[in-house]
């Protein structure tokens, strides 16, 4: 429960200063929040692991502390570059405490052991994303982003509600422990609740066909939420939806591997292209990050250790790869006002740093080496590859190469074309800097630590 | 020997390039690093040839291994046999010659360096690596720097053709991934686990069902590196776009990894795969050798004029793998090494004319030879060498390549070589054509008068190369010893196989 309480103590902490306007100066709370959400990324490592809580609801294990202190990190990763754009906004307490709930809810939602603490964590991690969106209050754009993000969600919690409550029904228990050995792929009843969660599940994953939603929640809401958005939302939902997979349905693994397929197929076409011809950069993020869900589904799809280890370890990577890029766009959003990619064009004239920031980052994303990106990508389509279900590989790897068009598109703009008007030199504050450095030694790094993989691999192997 | 040092030493120039200091410096470094490499690369073949004649056996030399990702069982295995201690000489003696001719680069010359280290450090690590793992990774690693290279200091069409150029490579590895995996998945190695390990899957004889579904997929995808018909697109727009030292490099090094790979991976690990579609291969390789040379023959930009030649030298590189003989398979070897130094020296000669006359098109050359003399004799040189004059690389080479060709007495191979060389008088044709109209003639620009002729960087660059084209040319059989104990292993797989079917 460590992470948990040290969250809930933060989240007060920043209520109180809030509350009595203890501190005058924005720049100094902020300061302050952040070494708090430092200490924050630690406190996982000193959990007790292989815990049990409220009659099995809430478990710990190293792995499942593992994947914390990777969503803790990445919301220090996200408060740090959007730390001018917070300096600046009247509301910036109330931002963390939104911020940490959500937090707050993942921790919940991936430790949880029974629907019921799932679905209350699911829920308030979803809840006040819809508030973030909508952060820039001013912004028609914004609000449209946050109402489509809660009728969305709340059609996705619907659905996953509606599978929980057939498997109850069917079998009358909530305990992932319990529902496990009762639940086979003979039973129709199930099978539909299979497909609805699966649903459920694929709409937070903005899994194609349930994708809709995310393009225009990207683009309206502010850059740093996108990030969080697009990134640790997404990788909760990754983890508790590979134990689910695993541990609950392990006797669907026939079934679930036929619609996991098909979603994999829509995913990774779809997001391709899409991403193909867009021109905001936000949306051109949201569709690539759709694409690259399609990847992460095809590791789990093999349905094997590795298959998990190798998504949480892409997450990783994904985590530095992507945030690095919303960095350089949100200070890009912030100081120019402008987010289209043709905007980018000459960009390295002036950005010489922010420029190799985003190409290696893109680089990370395309599963280029040296980068991270590759090994993560490679991981996956190697466990992906273990069913021997080579035309989904060839298929995949073929579509890596429609990635790299979209992704050079935009490498294009900044280090080739030439731009009469390029962006002048933007200025960005050390938090900014720090995060863009933290971001791309982790994608340098990540992937010639040839232990972690292996670490991952041991963790989730318990 | 610590092959190690091949891959340290360019790092450490990369690294030495970006912090170092100043525009100045920073070629300093580009240049110390890539001697560095040539001595390292000529230490490497004494140390080998030494080992060699004290009699140490064994297929693999300084070899070395380390467990990389153990769960997987990828391994970093690095090791060296003639053939690769050819390609690692012949990388760094382009490297260098490339780093040269590219002295005057004014535009953003720190990344330029940067650039063509990385690029250098991808060829070695591809050449050194054992595990199939590891070769993936450095065939892609060298992908993108082309792309910025070609975009940001290219001219023509630049943007156009570096993304064809990355795109259709990546196609490529993306096939070569799929081959590989599947090759992984159906490895065994007795305890359970897959392995990448070159050697290992080599001894392990997969069914043949199996290797002719992955046979294609290596074969294509690395195809497509060393411009397979009819994937050899890229090439002419790629290496025509791209900047000089970078256009050395794709024709001299890049295009050879294909085949490198095609016959070390390909060929090497799936022997029956290999007899199985040999006739396809043939087939492609004499149509690029023919198409390329027509094609060459329509082109009046010069650097249009070499890339196009490069799809059908090329294809001579894969016509002699595809004819499976020993002298053939020789043949492919000599011929990827000659048209390295071949090509690199041709492209470093277009490069020098262009950067005095701002033109390649042959119709706004001409009597060059009375104002730039050194410069246009290099031309000259590697011209004929390309045309298979006796006493050069080239010939060497391609005789060989037709002698292998013709030992089976296969009717269609002997139909396929007696096309293939034909394309010789094709190559005259257009060889002479080029020459005489860039080198010959009245000089037909008045502007040409003013140009001084090539500098001690160029000079000592041509030199470089030209003196590879001639050992190889005069002495074969010092490149051909080197090798042969690597061929005999290749063709005694291929042979076995025959034998067990």
């Amino acid at each position: 429960m460590l992470p948990e309480l040290g969250l809930t103590l933060i989240i007060f902490i920043v209520l109180f200063l809030k509350v009595t306007e203890a501190v005058k100066s924005p720049a100094t709370l902020l300061n302050i929040i952040i070494s708090l959400l430092v200490i924050n990324c630690v406190l996982p490592f000193f959990g007790k692991a292989d815990a049990m809580l409220f009659n099995g609801m809430f478990h710990t294990s190293q792995a499942l502390f593992f994947e914390k202190a990777l969503l803790n990190l990445g919301t220090l990763i996200i408060s740090l570059f959007s730390f001018e754009w917070l300096k600046r906004h009247a509301h910036m307490p109330e931002f963390f405490v939104l911020m940490l709930s959500t937090l707050l809810g993942m921790h919940f939602m991936i430790s949880s052991g029974n629907f019921l603490m799932f679905y209350l964590g699911l829920e308030l991690s979803g809840i006040p994303l819809a508030a973030m969106a909508n952060y820039n209050l001013h912004e028609r754009r914004s609000s449209e982003a946050a109402v489509k993000m809660i009728l969305s969600s709340a059609f996705a919690s619907a659905m996953l509600l509606f599978g929980i409550s057939m498997l109850y029904g069917t079998t009358g228990t909530l305990d992932f422990n319990e529902l496990a050995p009762l639940l086979r792929s003979a039973s129709h009843l199930q099978v539909l609740a299979f497909l609805f969660v699966f649903a459920g599940f694929a709409f937070k994953l903005s899994a194609v066909p349930f994708h809709f939603w995310t393009a225009d929640v990207y683009e309206g809401a502010p850059v740093g939420v996108t990030a969080y958005l697009s990134v640790i939302s997404k990788a909760s939902v990754v983890f508790i939806f590979i134990t689910i997979l695993f541990k609950l349905f392990a006797n669907f693994s026939g079934l679930y591997a036929h619609v996991l397929t098909l979603s994999i197929l829509l995913t990774i076409a779809v997001g391709n292209l899409f991403a193909l011809r867009q021109q905001n950069m936000k949306r051109f993020l949201a569709f690539s990050s759709i694409a690259q869900m399609g990847y992460i589904l095809l590791g789990i799809s093999s349905g094997t250790n590795i298959g998990a280890a190798s998504a949480i370890f892409f997450l990783l990577v994904y985590t530095f790869s992507n945030l690095g890029i919303f960095g350089v766009v949100g200070m890009v959003s912030l100081r120019s006002g402008k987010e289209r990619i043709d905007d980018y064009k000459g960009f390295y004239q002036h950005n010489k740093f922010a420029s190799w920031v985003l190409a290696i980052c893109l680089f990370s994303l395309a599963g280029i080496p040296p980068t991270a990106g590759f090994f993560g990508k490679m991981f996956l389509v190697t466990a992906g590859a273990s069913k021997g279900n080579f035309p989904l590989i060839t298929f995949a790897a073929l579509n890596m190469v429609v990635s790299l068009y979209y992704y050079l598109r935009v490498i294009k703009a900044v280090f080739i074309d030439d731009n009469p008007h390029p962006l002048q030199h933007l200025k960005s504050g050390y938090p900014a800097r720090l995060a863009l450095i933290i971001c791309m030694a982790g994608v340098i790094v990540t992937g010639f630590v040839s232990g972690l993989f292996d670490h991952i691999i041991l963790l989730t192997g318990k | 020997m610590n092959l190690n040092i091949l891959l340290i030493l360019p790092a450490l120039t990369a690294l030495g390039i970006m912090l170092a200091p100043g525009n100045k410096a920073a070629k300093s470094v580009a240049l110390s690093g890539a001697v560095a490499q040539l001595v390292a690369a000529c230490y490497l073949l004494y140390a080998y040839a030494g080992q060699r004649s004290a009699g140490v056996g064994g297929q693999m030399l300084f070899q070395e291994r380390h467990q990389w990702f153990p769960s997987l069982n990828i391994q970093y295995n690095i090791g060296v046999d003639g053939i690769s201690i050819a390609m690692i000489m012949l990388t760094a003696v382009v490297v260098l010659a490339g780093i040269l001719v590219s002295w005057s680069v004014q535009k953003q010359v720190k990344e330029f360096f940067f650039l063509i280290a990385f690029l250098s450090l991808g060829a070695y690590g591809f050449f050194i690596s054992l595990d199939l793992f590891a070769m993936f990774f450095f065939l892609e690693i060298a992908v993108i720097p082309k792309f910025l290279l070609i975009g940001i200091w290219g001219s023509g069409r630049k943007e156009y053709s570096a993304m064809k150029l990355a795109l259709m490579l990546m196609g490529g590895s993306a096939l070569v991934l799929t081959g590989l995996l599947a090759l992984y998945f159906y490895s065994d190695t007795g305890n359970g686990l897959h392995t990448f390990d070159l050697q290992l899957i080599a001894a392990m004889h997969l069914p043949l069902q199996v290797q002719l579904y992955i046979f294609p997929f290596l074969f294509v995808g690395f195809g497509v590196f060393t411009a397979l018909f009819p994937f050899h697109t890229w090439a002419p727009d790629g290496h025509s776009s791209a900047p000089t030292a970078a256009s050395m490099f794709l024709a001299g090094i890049s295009m050879k990894l294909g085949g490198y790979g095609c016959l070390r991976v390909a060929a090497y690990l799936m022997p029956e795969a290999a007899h199985h579609y040999s006739w396809i291969i043939i087939t492609l390789s004499t149509i690029a050798i023919l198409y390329g040379a027509f094609a060459t023959l329509m082109q009046t930009d010069l650097k249009y004029i070499n890339a196009y030649s490069s799809v059908s030298h090329c294809g001579f590189v894969i016509f002699g793998i595809g004819m499976l003989t020993r002298t053939a398979i020789t043949g492919a070897v000599l011929q990827m090494v000659s048209h390295g130094l071949m090509t690199a020296l041709f492209f470093a000669a277009i490069g020098m004319i262009y950067e005095r006359t701002h033109t390649r098109q042959l119709r706004e050359l001409g009597g060059l030879l009375k104002v730039i003399p050194v410069i246009m004799t290099v031309f000259v040189i590697a011209g004929l060498c390309s045309l298979g004059l006796p006493g050069l690389s080239g010939f060497v080479a391609e005789m060989t390549v037709f002698v292998g060709g013709w030992q089976n007495s296969d009717l269609f191979y002997r139909v396929t070589t007696i096309l293939a060389c034909s394309s010789i008088v094709v190559t005259a044709v257009y060889i002479l054509r080029a020459v005489g109209a860039a080198a010959m003639g009245p000089v037909k620009n008045e502007q040409f008068l003013s140009f001084r002729d090539a500098m001690w960087n160029e000079r000592l660059a041509a030199v470089l190369l030209i003196v590879g084209i001639l050992i190889i040319g005069i002495a074969p059989f010092l490149l051909n010893d080197l090798i042969a104990p690597d061929t005999k292993i290749i063709i005694n797989n291929l042979t076995r196989a025959v034998a067990g079917n």
